[in-house]
């Protein structure tokens, strides 16, 4: 097999990299001229959905096809919003690129947004991330200074504002609705879709919303076609994509992976995590994120990293945060830890997901207190029964898609936490008697 | 720090200024001013730019004052619903004082694979104070945060803007002694 080419780590351990002068030295912004001086907007957007670029924040859709929803006869502005709200656990990839890198993201945003046509571009930056809304600011005036944007960018006539919005801490502005409703100045309450914000978004106008690994790509495809970035990754998931790999592992840290690469390697191998630290056998992996079904060992040991293989084996490849769980962890206390995330960022407007989410979270509470009663495990399925696919977006399936393939997965160390032998005499069983109503 | 700034506002500002006695006055200082201007110029609606505004706000005095959500909605032209509606839903908006290190630490999976239970438990003892409150003097606060992107560094804590990483019992003390020796 060749060697990967670096899509999107290229310049990260160069000094200064985050610096124009630096990227520009290492061939920054070619990718921009080449577009502005010798291609219409139409092309850029047909090369990027050759190239079959999938989005990089979760959804995994293709951004070339998101593009061409955009209609370019609306009468209203187009507008272009880069995600970098980055907050699902086990995910610190995006932080990567703001930080070591801001100039690649800039240069895809200003490519990806003439693709659509847009002249109005912002970059939504999660508010913890305080120094990187910082960072990327120093560069986005860079840029303007140099001419890459505002007025005429490069001489080609082409105009884009580009503005750096700090979030304020809510995990659910990372989906796509509620960060346009946080960017309105609203509670970031995700929307009801269709319509779908390629054509009802921003202010009632098209918007494209694309996260920052997606745009961070769309240079280098420029650069070297869409041939050549097929020519890495698999058919249908082609490419390189960032994983975040956390856990006990020996070299944690964020690297940039060709698509179905096993994920043995990346937890083992040599270039990747080399494996688990001393004294910890690995027990199970969450290889998409905090939200996507667990792996056990064993099944970590044969999946592979691209959207279709992970799909087999039951899970997700989501925004690629690989967190590897050690055997001397304890499977019911680290689901805990994760609904109670999504019970605190439960935005409330749904009942299924802000009283699930509520209630998912109060059971394994008591489970661990050694209060659990003897139908928990019941009511926990009957909640995410109502939970999954119920609600406007997708948070409450993010519990119910760890909750489920915990339980399923490690079922004895659940069991184990319920009463055992007789039910006491004045037990009401809850999950039963919701039945009983029909 | 004073609630009230004693340089005199620019003419046109005074003649919005105080909205009523509770609201009090406020004044950026002249920087935050002319990018309170820019934000204004910039943001496509008045209630696009009540965020970033309040930001300027935390970023000037620390935490929102009683007074300043109405000041804000006074100078955007807003309603005062929508000011607090953003305050109330995002958890970055302070309405009390923070205090002067405020040690937010990760609790989320990764962090807690790696230890951050331990770490709360070690700077309750070392700050005596519990999780969510504050030292009687305002010193210091302690809470504990979800995942803040840095699940391979961790366990992990935010302190103002910095991230402190790959933390020990050992490394935090040392860190609070200098925050100590520099005040």
């Amino acid at each position: 097999m060749s060697e990967t080419p670096k899509i999107l780590l290229g310049n990260i351990g160069v000094e200064d990299s985050h610096t124009l002068a630096v990227y520009r030295s290492r061939g920054g912004y070619t990718a921009l001229e080449k577009a502005l001086r010798g291609l219409e907007p139409r092309q850029v957007l047909e090369t990027v959905k050759d190239s079959g670029l999938r989005g990089r924040g979760g959804a995994g859709f293709p951004t070339g096809v998101k593009w061409g929803f955009v209609p370019q006869d609306s009468g209203k502005p187009v507008y272009f919003l880069v995600n970098a709200d980055e907050s699902e656990p086990g995910t610190f990839k995006d932080r990567a690129i703001l930080d070591f890198d801001p100039h690649l993201m800039i240069e895809g945003t200003i490519l990806s947004s003439y693709a659509v046509n847009s002249h109005d571009a912002y970059i939504y930056i999660r508010g913890e991330y305080g120094w990187l809304v910082d960072r990327v600011q120093t560069a986005v005036d860079e840029a303007y200074e140099a001419g890459l944007l505002g007025k005429d960018i490069l001489g080609s006539g082409y105009d884009l504002e580009l503005i750096v919005h700090k979030g304020a801490g809510a995990y659910i502005c990372g989906e796509e609705t509620g960060l346009i409703n946080s960017l309105e100045g609203r509670k970031g309450q995700p929307r009801i879709k269709p319509p779908f914000p390629a054509v009802v978004g921003f202010l009632g106008a098209p918007t494209v919303v694309n996260n920052v690994e997606t745009v961070a790509a769309v240079p280098w495809i420029l650069n070297h076609g869409a041939d050549a970035y097929r020519a890495v990754g698999t058919e249908k998931s082609p490419g390189t994509k960032l994983f975040s790999l956390s856990g006990p592992v020996k070299r944690p840290g964020v690297y940039e992976v060709p698509l179905g690469l096993p994920l043995r390697e990346l937890i083992f191998g040599e270039d990747y995590g080399q494996g688990m630290v001393q004294g910890i056998e690995l027990k199970a992996c969450i290889p998409g994120g905090s939200s996507v079904p667990v792996l056990t060992a064993e099944e970590s040991m044969r999946a592979k990293l691209d959207y279709e293989s992970l799909a087999e084996v039951g899970t997700m490849l989501g925004s690629g945060g690989a967190i590897v769980i050690g055997d001397d962890a304890k499977m019911p206390e680290v689901l805990k830890v994760i609904l109670q995330f999504y019970h605190h960022e439960s935005c409330g407007q749904c009942t299924p997901c802000r009283e699930g989410t509520g209630w998912l979270d109060m059971i394994l509470d008591r489970m661990l207190a050694g209060e659990g009663r003897p139908d928990d495990l019941e009511l926990i399925e009957r909640l995410c029964q109502n939970m999954a696919g119920t609600t406007i977006c997708v948070l409450a399936d993010a519990a119910v898609m760890p909750a489920r393939s915990f339980i399923a997965k490690f079922k004895e160390e659940f069991e184990a936490l319920l009463p055992q032998g007789e039910e006491p005499e004045d037990f009401v069983p809850m999950a039963r008697a919701a039945e009983d109503w029909h | 720090m004073s609630e009230e700034q004693s340089s005199p506002a620019p003419a046109e500002e005074a003649a919005q200024a105080p909205v009523d006695e509770a609201s009090g006055a406020f004044t950026f200082s002249e920087e935050r001013e002319a990018r309170f201007q820019e934000i204004v110029r910039r943001y496509p609606t008045a209630e696009s730019a009540i965020m970033p505004t309040l930001w300027l706000c935390q970023d000037e005095w620390g935490w929102l004052r009683p007074g300043m959500p109405e000041w804000v909605a006074h100078r955007l032209g807003v309603s005062l619903t929508r000011v607090y509606e953003l305050i109330t839903f995002y958890t970055m908006y302070y309405t009390e004082d923070p205090g002067r290190h405020n040690l937010q630490v990760c609790r989320n999976v990764s962090c807690h694979l790696m230890g951050a239970p331990r770490l709360v438990d070690h700077l309750r003892k070392r700050l005596g104070i519990e999780v969510g409150q504050t030292s009687p003097d305002g010193r210091w606060r302690l809470e504990v945060v979800e995942c803040l992107g840095a699940c391979g560094y961790g366990p992990m804590m935010q302190v103002g803007k910095r991230y402190y990483e790959h933390l020990t019992p050992e490394k935090v003390d040392a860190l609070i002694e200098e925050w100590s020796k520099s005040e």
